[in-house]
């Protein structure tokens, strides 16, 4: 374009539960949205084209890159990110079971590994260890800790199904 | 790393979209954004306007007939992975939607998006080759129809007119019991394939092939379909010979090279993975028979 005139938009979106509202340029990722807007820097930006899923995000429950949407595409939805996890100070499930099972190292891929599989066990809470494995296919963990990762989420689907079971 | 500055748009209608799409220049249709949004992080894609799809509600859809399966073409790769509908009528589109890329582009990424953008290699892109599906392109002031197999013009080309829009896809049914058989070839998991090919078979009361399409990706701009094999395996018991015969034919199609994968490698897998389609779908068709 050869004028710099910004196109902006106001939005207006859950996020964690609660209500946001924002002028945006209509160009800004959701992913940049969350960290520079909202000051939510818990959803990391690895590879900013939908490779290595660190960016990953729950937009009305389901997971996707948000590297690969706008800010103006979420108006209306509601958003969960990694600090949207716990319940307070009280961790998930399935973030006690990284914590308990060295399911983490430097972090970097830490919240799209626990978006994207929080959709998963909602849907399959008693998964095989493949089903795992082509779970977070779509997610790069750059210290190589899947096995962890993994054992983790096994660990999760156990807690999940006991909860259950005990309600 | 992000979208170079454009004017946003967000139609919510078919009309308004085509209308806009027909009138602005440098303007660029935004479906679920899988390939469309890497592009222009990285600025291949460089758009003055964007015309988002998003909003659009009745171009998703999946309508179930006794002939045909159609589709909205903002129906999402999710809503295809979960259907019942889907999964019954047209079990291979359901295995093939398995190597679309993750569960979080499926989650975004639409059906009629994954065909406008054209990799070579897509999977369902191929699904609409193997079945002779129809493509709907929308303009202002009317549609047109569009055969499966004139859909590719080239390399990442598709063959809609300026200022058309793909507005519905439709898949014409086998009959129920059909073997069918989907196989590909990538480095990792989820990655855009090399070589894939899709059979789908009915058997007569013998056990003999009555009729075969077998469709393989990767070699070409688009997929193609395997006719001189398709019509040697017509009568035929489903025998390691009758399926070697078949995958020769695959491997004589023309394939391009690059600097990664060469023709005569690809070649070498369109005849593997044909005699692997093949040899499943026809223990699939006697099983599904027996049933």
């Amino acid at each position: 374009m050869t004028d710099t005139t910004i196109d902006q938009r106001t939005i207006r979106l859950q996020v964690n539960g609660r209500p946001v509202e924002r002028t945006v340029p209509t160009r800004m990722t959701l992913g940049d949205f969350l960290r520079i807007e909202l000051e939510l820097t818990g959803t990391h930006f690895g590879c900013e084209h939908g490779v290595c899923g660190a960016c990953t995000v729950l937009v009305d429950g389901m997971s996707m890159r948000s590297c690969l949407m706008l800010a103006v595409q979420a108006a209306g939805k509601s958003i969960t990110t990694v600090e949207g996890l716990a319940n307070g100070n009280a961790l998930s499930p399935l973030q006690q079971a990284f914590w308990n099972n060295h399911g983490l190292q430097c972090g970097f891929c830490t919240p799209g590994m626990l978006t994207t599989l929080t959709e998963f066990l909602a849907h399959n809470d008693d998964p095989t260890e493949t089903e795992i494995r082509d779970a977070i296919s779509g997610n790069i963990c750059r210290c190589t800790g899947y096995q962890s990762i993994v054992a983790s989420t096994l660990e999760a689907a156990r807690v999940i199904r006991d909860q259950k079971g005990a309600a | 790393m992000k979208p170079p500055y454009f004017i946003y748009h967000d139609p919510t209608t078919l009309d308004e979209a085509t209308e806009l799409y027909g009138r602005l220049d440098n303007a660029v249709l935004l479906a679920g954004g899988q390939s469309l949004m890497p592009m222009m992080n990285f600025r291949v894609a460089n758009p003055d306007h964007v015309i988002d799809l998003n909003r659009i509600a009745p171009l998703s859809y999946i309508q179930c007939a006794s002939d045909a399966v159609r589709f909205g073409a903002m129906t999402r790769q999710r809503e295809l992975e979960f259907s019942a509908d889907v999964r019954r009528v047209l079990p291979i589109v359901h295995e093939a939607l398995m190597h679309v890329g993750h569960r979080q582009t499926r989650n975004r990424g639409t059906f009629g998006g994954s065909l406008c953008h054209l990799d070579p290699s897509a999977e369902l892109l191929n699904m609409t080759v193997l079945h002779e599906g129809t493509l709907t392109a929308a303009r202002s002031g009317g549609t047109r129809e569009i055969a499966a197999q004139d859909w590719v013009d080239g390399i990442m080309t598709n063959a809609l007119e300026p200022g058309e829009v793909l507005s519905a896809i439709a898949l014409p049914l086998w009959p129920q019991g059909h073997g069918f058989a989907f196989e590909e070839f990538a480095r990792r998991h989820g990655d855009f394939a090399i070589a894939a090919v899709s059979c789908l078979v009915t058997l007569d009361k013998a056990g003999a092939i009555a009729r075969a399409a077998v469709c393989v990706s990767g070699l070409g701009p688009g997929p193609v379909r395997v006719t001189a094999a398709e019509q040697a395996l017509i009568g035929e018991m489903p025998s390691h010979e009758t399926f070697r015969a078949a995958a020769a034919e695959s491997e004589k199609l023309e394939a391009m090279s690059d600097i990664y994968v060469s023709g005569d490698y690809r070649q070498h897998l369109a005849r593997i993975l044909t005699y692997r389609a093949l040899e499943r779908a026809t223990k699939r068709g006697a099983e599904r028979l027996a049933a």
